[in-house]
């Protein structure tokens, strides 16, 4: 037992590698700042594309998407990484991980936001452009707010997973959350930095997953 | 080298490619058995526990949130570095195999007792009712009338999550597990040459992309149906 609370749970540890931990939970905000408005960006973008009337467009989108569902988000960014130089394409660390990222979560919130614009129904459209509305407008001000609402559990769920993934970044050297604890615990061959990290992501993202969780429990209802 | 041929020798290399294909292949078949691995644990220990929560108990519910929550919370590479780095500290040092299969089995059981949980939830009290009325036992009834409806429910977000949480078999390549992107980077840094991680990508497609596929037509078909 003392010995588990000597490597896991070593208050003086910790406290000793409280600058990097701190500056590691500095960089992952920032990363979470670019990567969820990117990707939400990225997806309203492909989930607007995906409207269009030409089949063979809506089929290339499809497999675009498919192909970055696919792909597991740490091989995409060490390709964009260790890869793209080789082409002359030099992005670095904190580069790498935006184009990743953008690539990556893009594609989902596409298919979240794709499913939520096809819930509302087609007689809203007609009504607010037979109103006046100009087809933007109707977008902005009447189908996106009723798409958001009925796509908004896995919305936040995504923008969860989103931020959860940010700790792959570690794998490209850039100074993270992650990768700042392991630092910390590759020099002082204790394991509490790396808890900390872990407590530091629960306290974060707890609030989230206890929203989630009712917003989840509230919706499957049967009709 | 025009720019074309550049990046034909940089990327899709066939005399690279044809070096480097042996270990890839060794690599994939080693993320086949974790992905088969974290599949049938998790979804059998996800189940195990939505089965648990049905039975009312204050605590072992409270329990089995307070489980779901922490794997639903902290992200899985954390989990992996903190078993494979943290636990030689207690003299017992799993491999990097074990780690990742042990921490993304946990996470996929905590997401699918959230799943199939929401889908027992969904299941009127009422048939609960009629079916212990009827005689059956509190087993029979959550066997034969409960988990028939909820599973056809949760089919769809358990699907995509299964898939979700086993591309993470990529993760086990920090923790040196020699699966299909720990090879491609071994053969990008022995070759100076990009292609290995094309080739990696390619073999994540294979495996991935039919599972992705298949996810969207069991989306189409359940929907219809709710």
């Amino acid at each position: 037992m003392e010995l588990f609370v000597s490597s896991f749970l070593n208050v003086e540890v910790v406290w000793a590698a409280r600058a990097l931990l701190l500056q590691g939970f500095a960089n992952t905000m920032l990363l979470i700042a670019i990567a969820v408005p990117l990707g939400l960006a990225g997806g309203l973008l492909l989930a607007l594309l995906s409207l269009t009337p030409v089949r063979i467009a809506r089929l290339l989108l499809a497999v675009w998407v498919d192909l970055f569902r696919a792909l597991p988000p740490l091989v995409l960014l060490v390709f964009v990484y260790g890869g793209l130089p080789f082409a002359g394409l030099e992005l670095g660390p904190l580069g790498s991980v935006a184009v990743a990222f953008l690539l990556n979560s893009s594609a989902y919130y596409a298919e979240i936001l794709r499913a939520g614009i096809d819930s509302v129904p087609r007689g809203q459209w007609e009504a607010a452009r037979s109103s006046g509305l100009s087809a933007l407008d109707t977008l902005g001000w009447v189908v996106l707010p009723q798409a958001v609402r009925n796509v908004l559990p896995d919305l936040v769920s995504n923008t969860l997973e989103v931020v959860k993934l940010t700790s792959i970044a570690s794998v490209v050297a850039m100074p993270e959350l992650l990768y700042q604890a392991r630092q910390a615990q590759s020099v002082t061959y204790n394991a509490s930095p790396l808890v900390a990290a872990a407590l530091i992501y629960l306290l974060l993202l707890w609030p989230l997953v206890r929203l989630l969780s009712r917003l989840e429990h509230r919706l499957p209802s049967r009709m | 080298m025009s720019g074309w041929e550049l990046f034909l020798f940089s990327f899709l290399n066939l005399r690279v490619i044809a070096e480097y294909l042996p270990s890839i292949a060794a690599g994939f078949l080693l993320t086949v058995q974790l992905a088969a691995l974290i599949i049938a644990s998790g979804l059998a220990l996800g189940l195990l526990l939505a089965v648990l929560r049905s039975l009312g108990s204050l605590v072992l519910s409270f329990a089995i949130v307070l489980f779901v929550d922490l794997f639903r919370a902290i992200p899985p590479l954390v989990l992996i570095v903190l078993l494979y780095f943290g636990l030689p500290n207690l003299g017992f040092a799993p491999s990097g195999f074990v780690c990742t299969w042990v921490v993304l089995a946990l996470v996929l059981a905590a997401f699918a007792e959230e799943i199939v949980w929401a889908g027992i939830l969904s299941v009127p009290r009422g048939q609960w009712e009629a079916a212990r009325s009827t005689g059956l036992g509190f087993f029979a009834t959550l066997r034969c009338v409960v988990l028939p409806q909820a599973l056809r429910l949760a089919i769809a977000p358990l699907t995509n999550r299964t898939i979700a949480i086993t591309k993470g078999t990529a993760l086990g390549s920090v923790v040196a597990v020699s699966e299909i992107l720990a090879q491609a980077s071994a053969g990008v840094s022995f070759s100076s040459n990009p292609s290995p991680l094309t080739l990696g990508a390619l073999a994540y497609l294979v495996l991935f992309a039919p599972m992705v596929l298949l996810a969207r037509r069991i989306e189409r078909r359940f929907a219809w149906r709710r």
